[in-house]
């Protein structure tokens, strides 16, 4: 086997065994809401971690997945696969729309700008009555996303991104990350940089979105609000910025916590922060600082020693 | 200048700085300034602090847009180009106040900068995806499906841009902290890690601002052997900067030498250091103060 295919082994041997373990049905339901869950924060931990641009507001890119699946396959009655890709296409172009004029601004303008936006598009979804059924929300969705269904996406985008950030875009996005000026003057159009980012990352978002919605068979705008956003970002800050295994590992940890604490799920919110400040006082940089899993493992990288510095 | 008249005859001018103004609000940082610079040589710039010398640079490279006059680079306009455009037309720089990517390791601070060397063209990814036994130009970088799956181009180009990079940092002496941090580096090694990361884009003119910044002589003088080390062995047209007058007239053989944004004299070691204008705006203040 080459090297280079040994990432995506092991990518895919996760994903088989996620997919094969017997499990109950409730831990099923886990399983596929970690892995929407992982999608959507891969998509967040690529903007935020690897481009450097805080966003409060992809959890809207996960509503338009959401509503653009739900509409295609229950008003069109068309395949759950392509209308899933359409929901990530769909926020990936609205992304578009939205990027052009406000990835211009950088730190926490655009953090600022991306709630705005964030809870217009929500709001347009909770106002379009003839079109998204308004805060009724949307019923009647066809449960397509089965455990196998999610787990599939999972590996295909978990490998992706992993090659990704692995190679030419990765570099150029953690250059322009660390420093715009010299990453322009090393021939990189940084603002064309930025956008791939927010692109890509809205797509994860639509397809986490479209998931979400077959698994729920019921969506409505609420559930898509700024909650939701910031707790896309808390994730992938929880991780560690910079290190796509460390946002996994951030979005395993809060997604099952929150699960194992339903039973008193009144102080679920209490508990999530605790969480949040118990990583801040103990570990600033995240579970996994900027390092990726692997480099933690003896023998695998070399010497990784004050990379975690910072 | 006593080298110009026997080869003037097949040098050209590499880059030409034509009557450039530079206003920050009221501020005048840069006075009608002029020079050229021919292919091949190894100039400086010398003035005291606050005369202007690093706005040049971030004029030439289009940091700022000047606010009159223009710049010529291999008989090309580039005053109204953008930073990442004018860097690709084959002008590399390093930094004053070090602007290394910190967080990313010393060999891919190299790596980003050589996987500029290659460029990127749909049609010849599309050909690759399209056709097994396609064999693309070298020269062209992998597409995106390639980097989303890690295979065609990818191993092959990666691992010629990880070679190409650490010969370089072989050049410059860091190969063994090839897997370190470039921001937990000492102060020397980040400036010979920018250098490094500078030539990886393989470029037509290298601008170095003030490499002996903070350095201590031992540091200096092995700095001097790099750069006229790296001029001889790559051609390269080199412009550096620096308020330490030893280094230059030691290596640059035509300088430039400017006060309060504006060139008091141009021309040789010896000419700069018989200038009345020079000696009183740099060596007449130092004399005095020693």
């Amino acid at each position: 086997m080459k090297k280079s295919l040994a990432g995506n082994a092991a990518f895919i041997a996760i994903g088989v065994s996620l997919g094969l373990i017997p499990l109950s049905g409730y831990e099923e339901g886990i399983i596929v809401l970690l892995c929407i869950n992982c999608i959507a924060a891969m998509g967040v931990s690529l903007l935020t971690g690897f481009t450097g641009i805080f966003t409060l507001g992809h959890a809207a890119y996960m509503a338009l997945g959401a509503y653009t699946a739900a509409i295609m396959t229950v008003r069109y009655g068309i395949h759950w696969f392509p209308a899933i890709v359409a929901g990530g296409f769909v926020a990936a172009a609205i992304a578009w729309l939205i990027g052009m004029p406000t990835l211009r601004l950088t730190g926490d303008y655009y953090a600022i700008a991306s709630i705005g936006l964030g809870e217009a598009i929500r709001l347009i979804l909770e106002n379009w009555q003839s079109f998204t059924r308004g805060a009724r929300g949307f019923p009647g969705i066809d449960s397509y996303t089965t455990r196998w269904v999610a787990v599939l996406f999972f590996t295909a985008l978990g490998t992706g991104m992993f090659n990704l950030i692995n190679s030419r875009l990765g570099r150029e996005l953690k250059a322009s990350r660390d420093d715009r000026i010299a990453a322009s003057l090393m021939g990189f159009n940084t603002p064309s940089s930025r956008m791939k980012a927010l692109l890509i990352s809205a797509f994860y978002c639509g397809i986490s979105g479209a998931l979400l919605g077959g698994y729920m068979n019921f969506i409505q705008p609420s559930m898509f609000d700024m909650m939701k956003s910031t707790e896309l970002t808390a994730v992938v800050v929880f991780g560690g910025l910079g290190s796509m295994s460390g946002t996994l590992l951030g979005s395993a940890i809060i997604t099952s916590a929150m699960e194992y604490f339903r039973d008193i799920s009144q102080y679920r919110m209490l508990i999530y922060g605790l969480m949040l400040v118990t990583i801040m006082v103990v570990r600033p940089e995240g579970v996994l600082g900027n390092r990726e899993i692997w480099s933690f493992l003896p023998g695998l990288t070399p010497d990784r020693k004050g990379r975690d510095q910072e | 200048m006593s080298e110009t008249p026997k080869d003037a005859g097949n040098t050209r001018v590499l880059l030409e700085l034509d009557d450039v103004d530079m206003f920050f609000g009221g501020v005048q940082a840069v006075r009608n300034m002029s020079f050229t610079i021919m292919e091949g040589e190894l100039a400086g710039i010398i003035g005291p602090n606050g005369a202007g010398k690093t706005t040049i640079f971030n004029v030439i490279t289009s940091v700022y847009s000047p606010s009159s006059g223009s710049i010529w680079f291999r008989e090309q306009d580039i005053t109204l180009l953008r930073a990442y455009q004018v860097n690709r037309l084959g002008i590399a720089r390093t930094f004053q106040n070090l602007r290394l990517f910190g967080r990313l390791s010393v060999l891919e601070n190299v790596m980003t900068a050589t996987q500029n060397r290659y460029r990127y063209s749909f049609r010849e990814s599309l050909r690759g995806y399209l056709s097994p036994c396609y064999r693309p130009d070298p020269k062209f970088y992998y597409g995106f499906v390639e980097s989303l799956l890690h295979l065609g181009r990818w191993s092959g180009t990666e691992r010629q841009i990880r070679t190409l990079s650490m010969e370089l940092l072989d050049r410059v002496g860091l190969a063994d902290r090839a897997n370190q941090a470039a921001g937990t580096l000492p102060y020397g090694m980040q400036r010979r890690l920018e250098i490094a990361r500078a030539l990886a884009l393989d470029p037509k003119l290298l601008l170095l601002d003030e490499p002996a910044a903070g350095m201590n002589p031992e540091e200096v003088r092995a700095l001097n052997d790099l750069i006229t080390g790296i001029h001889r062995e790559f051609r390269l047209t080199t412009l550096v900067i620096e308020h330490h007058m030893d280094l230059i007239m030691e290596i640059c053989p035509h300088i430039v030498c400017m006060n309060f944004g504006a060139k008091i004299a141009e021309g040789s070691p010896e000419e700069i250091q018989n200038d009345p204008g020079v000696l009183s705006a740099y060596l007449g203040v130092e004399e005095a103060a020693g």
